[in-house]
């Protein structure tokens, strides 16, 4: 019985052999038969043959071939007694449709119970996802040729090397050349030869990855030799180095997009605080408006487009609030800041109440378009795009802002009033309508930061008053009166709160920033960039 | 008997304490004299919501002080209600003794839920009534004069110093909310037993707490109006209206100020303390800005700078907030706001305000 089966083994090793001179002597020309050749022989094979059989496979080169392997560990390759040909199920239900296995032309349905399928064990399946992954390495395209050495570093074994370092002859992509070399370095941390585990360990030191990571962690804890284990240990400081310096480019990003979106809720105020000396406690609840805005545009708007259009009905809607504001409550409590602080207080409360009214208490999602989801690489970090998009969006915001401020009329007329009121008046400046104008334009600004926001958190009848103590800070941290100042004040709370986070916790950070700053308004009591004047008391 | 001049003259503030007085008189006989069938009866409920207000008039009273007479606009006043809250709770708890659910003699229950072995050091002594009682005053009044000291001498005033003490209350929420600080974290402190040895959900206790509150309001007020009549009151009046006048002339301001604002303080501890074993929890929800903003919304309301139109405003205004919210409740934030927004506009002096005109019109 022994003999026979290895006598058959031996065969159809010799046939396979056969083949695969036949395959390799004519790599264009391996055509639909030769596959079907293989193919047939897959369902008398048993696993041992199949082993060979599937290294065959991937020899050939026919486009067939990776969608074969592909269905293969999934069970999905068939044989077809009508029609004697090999299919590929596109399901697994009891009636699939299928298709031709060597040229995919679709077959349509049949009940499973007719088809014969082509089993694989565990062995196998790995086998296959080994092979399938090199197989990669020659593509044309960079990303599956990478992919292909991604696949080979999660599962190094000495026998793929070869592949590796052809490909590395005649690679070009510089990327995928150094990923290369470490995935060899890999290999080659296995070595017997202790020189060469000494220059892989080198080789390998920086490389962050946990699949080389980890390996260079066992060798320096347990190679037999000292110099391998110091240099596996040099090479892991490099690492780490490398590790601390992304998570440091990492927090600080956390930090800049946490400090846009403060600048963001701020400079709305900034204006209308700074210029009119006007508290507007109702800030939060503009930008509030703002991101009900946009969840409004949503429902009538693909998801995708509807964000440019939310960006200027954010500032219409919340400008006109604003100016409405403005016009029947402010202007009658100018010159009295305190009072002004109360009734604003109210008209937040009042537009709480009228969301909550209208859009129910419950919060509602707004969706984040496809170009604003997933992540980026930035150089060798991973950020998020949301986060990116609304990081250029407050430095455009900010950008639009102080142009309309240096180079419009209004602007001209709004720095008039905000330096001298009364001058201003003299010199035929209406100081009412600009009062109006500016309350709406920083109203506007804070719809637009609604907008942004939106993106990033709840949007609820309660979002204005998570953000409206935070502004303010910054606000006051900067200086009254002075972009600039709001801009770097929310940048740098924005990076310090990321920063003092890991050490102490989200809560406690934001505690300790706030601390921080009533202190340091203390010390300095007009923020960073106090406004000069002569005025003993502004 | 004789009134001190500056007492006769104060008309409606004899009227408050007279009120006072007939309300620690007839509530405790409608309470607890009148059969409960009877429909003139008072239930515990009732009396507890009066005591309430009381505590929340005490509080506005102490707004008044520093906000009608000082000009300073505190937003975190609130705040010093809740730590009084806070260290007559930490009491509370600790009278719990085994009594929790875990029975754990020392330990309250979330800190045994937390898994923690020993009391923190800040818990110490809070079991003597005491000291407990002493600390409703120290802490917020320590608080009051380090914050004041410090913002008061770098000249921190107006709206910058409103917006810092929001922030304060602010912190102090968020900070209360942390488990780890070891005051109950969301929960705060709860479920408590009794004061003294006097079980808190007896009728008799609710009574003497109600009691406590009218003498404590009718204290703090004669307290205040004394201040307001000597002469450091009319340097407080000065530098409300000209600071930089008042400190030319030489007097200290930032000492007058972190004096007051401390004091002012003191008396809204005092009122948190009173509240607590009253409504029962006190929670870090106490610290929100809104509340802060809620109280001094009950001044402008009464009319600010007379100390009787606090109590009127707080009262009016809770007992409003009492019957909206219950009837009504989608209303409530409309009328409130509308409140700030009208008073603000329409009634710079409050409902006191309108009262003088009136008897001056006529």
């Amino acid at each position: 019985m022994v003999s026979r089966t290895s006598f058959r083994a031996g065969l159809t090793g010799l046939a396979l052999l056969l083949l695969t001179l036949f395959a390799a002597s004519s790599v264009c020309a391996a055509d639909d038969d030769a596959l079907r050749t293989i193919l047939m022989q897959l369902r008398e094979a048993d696993f041992t043959e199949k082993a060979t059989l599937i290294e065959t496979l991937v020899n050939m080169d026919h486009p067939r071939i990776a969608t074969i392997l592909g269905a293969l560990p999934e069970s999905r390759l068939y044989y077809q007694e009508e029609g004697d040909r090999m299919v590929i199920a596109l399901g697994d239900d009891a009636e699939i449709a299928i298709e031709d296995a060597i040229t995919g032309k679709p077959l349509g349905q049949v009940v499973k119970r007719d088809l014969d399928r082509i089993r694989v064990n565990n062995h196998l399946r790995s086998l296959i996802e080994d092979r399938l992954a090199s197989l990669g390495l020659s593509s044309a395209d960079p990303g599956k040729r990478r992919a292909a050495v991604d696949a080979f570093l999660r599962n190094p074994k000495p026998e793929g090397a070869a592949r590796l370092k052809a490909r590395l002859a005649v690679e070009h992509d510089k990327k995928i050349q150094e990923l290369l070399t470490a995935a060899l370095a890999l290999v080659d941390l296995a070595s017997p030869d202790p020189a060469a585990r000494v220059q892989a360990a080198k080789a390998l030191g920086g490389w962050t990855q946990p699949e080389i990571r980890g390996p260079l962690l066992r060798v320096a804890a347990e190679d037999s030799d000292a110099t391998v284990r110091e240099a596996a240990k040099a090479a892991l400081a490099k690492t780490e180095f490398r590790l601390q310096m992304l998570g440091w480019a990492e927090t600080l990003f956390f930090g800049l997009s946490l400090g846009s979106v403060l600048i963001l809720a701020a400079i709305g105020l900034a204006v209308t605080f700074g210029v009119m000396g006007v508290i507007n406690m109702a800030h939060g609840e503009l930008m509030m408006l703002g991101a009900y805005t946009t969840w409004l545009t949503q429902q009538y708007l693909p998801v995708n487009w509807s964000l440019p259009v939310a960006v200027p009905l954010a500032f219409l809607v919340a400008a006109l609030v604003g100016i409405a504001i403005e016009r029947s409550v402010i202007r009658f409590l100018y010159g009295r800041p305190l009072e002004t602080l109360l009734a604003t207080f109210g008209i937040s409360l009042i537009l709480q109440q009228l969301v909550r009214s209208i859009f129910s208490p419950l919060n509602r999602s707004v969706a984040t378009p496809d170009w604003m989801s997933g992540t980026i690489l930035l150089g060798p970090l991973e950020v998020t795009l949301n986060r990116l998009v609304i990081i250029g969006f407050c430095i455009a915001v900010f950008a639009l802002l102080w142009l309309a401020l240096q180079r419009t009329r209004l602007g001209l007329e709004v720095r008039a009033v905000a330096q001298n009121r009364a001058m201003a008046k003299a010199m035929g400046v209406r100081s009412a309508r600009v009062d109006a104008l500016t309350f709406g334009l920083g109203s506007g600004i804070a719809g637009v930061a609604g907008v942004a926001l939106s993106q990033l958190t709840n949007v609820g009848p309660n979002l204005g008053q998570n953000y409206i103590v935070d502004s303010f800070m910054v606000v006051v941290f900067g200086g009254v009166g002075n972009l600039w100042g709001t801009m770097v004040a929310g940048l740098s709370l924005g990076v310090a709160n990321k920063l003092l986070e890991p050490w102490s916790g989200a809560v406690l950070a934001k505690i300790l920033v706030l601390v921080f700053l009533i202190l340091f308004i203390q010390k300095r009591p007009r923020g960073l960039f106090p406004q000069r004047g002569r005025a003993a008391e502004v | 008997m004789r009134f001190p001049p500056w007492l006769l003259s104060d008309r409606a503030g004899l009227v408050l304490l007279a009120v006072l007085v007939v309300l620690g008189i007839g509530v405790p006989v409608f309470n607890l004299l009148v059969p409960p069938d009877h429909p003139l009866h008072l239930t515990a409920y009732t009396v507890t919501l009066l005591g309430k207000y009381l505590c929340y008039a005490l509080l506005a009273v102490s707004i008044d002080l520093v906000w009608g007479y000082m000009g300073i606009l505190s937003l975190g006043h609130a705040a010093f209600f809740a730590l009084g809250g806070y260290c007559f709770g930490m009491y509370l708890m600790r009278q719990i003794g085994t009594r929790g659910v875990y029975g754990d003699p020392v330990l309250p229950d979330f800190m045994v839920f937390l898994n923690w072995s020993e009391l923190p050091w800040y818990w110490h002594g809070f079991d003597h009534f005491g000291f407990a009682a002493l600390m409703v005053l120290v802490v917020p009044g320590l608080l009051a004069f380090v914050f004041g000291w410090f913002a008061f001498r770098s000249r921190v005033s107006g709206v910058y110093l409103s917006i810092i003490t929001q922030a304060l209350t602010y912190a102090l929420m968020l900070a209360f909310f942390r488990n780890e600080m070891g005051f109950g974290g969301n929960n705060g402190l709860t479920d408590f037993k009794d004061v003294l040895g006097f079980p808190l959900h007896a009728d008799g206790t609710r009574i003497v707490l109600f009691v406590l509150s009218a003498l404590a309001l009718a204290g703090g007020y004669l307290l205040c109006r004394w201040l307001v009549s000597t002469r450091l009151g009319r340097v407080l009046v000065a530098i409300r209206d000209s600071e930089d006048r008042a400190r030319f002339l030489g007097y200290r301001v930032e000492r007058v100020k972190a004096l007051v604002f401390t004091l002012s303080a003191m008396l809204a501890g005092v009122a948190g303390a009173l509240y607590v074993p009253q409504v029962g929890i006190i929670n870090p929800g106490e610290f929100a800005p809104l509340n802060s903003i809620e109280a001094v919304i009950w001044v402008a309301v009464g009319g600010r700078g007379t100390l009787v139109g606090a109590v009127i405003g707080a009262v009016l205004v809770n007992y409003a907030k009492t019957w909206l919210t219950g009837a009504l409740p989608e209303v409530w934030l409309f009328a409130l706001g509308g409140l700030f927004v009208a008073v603000t506009v329409l009634l710079p002096y409050g409902l006191i305000g309108l009262l003088r005109r009136r008897e001056k019109a006529a």
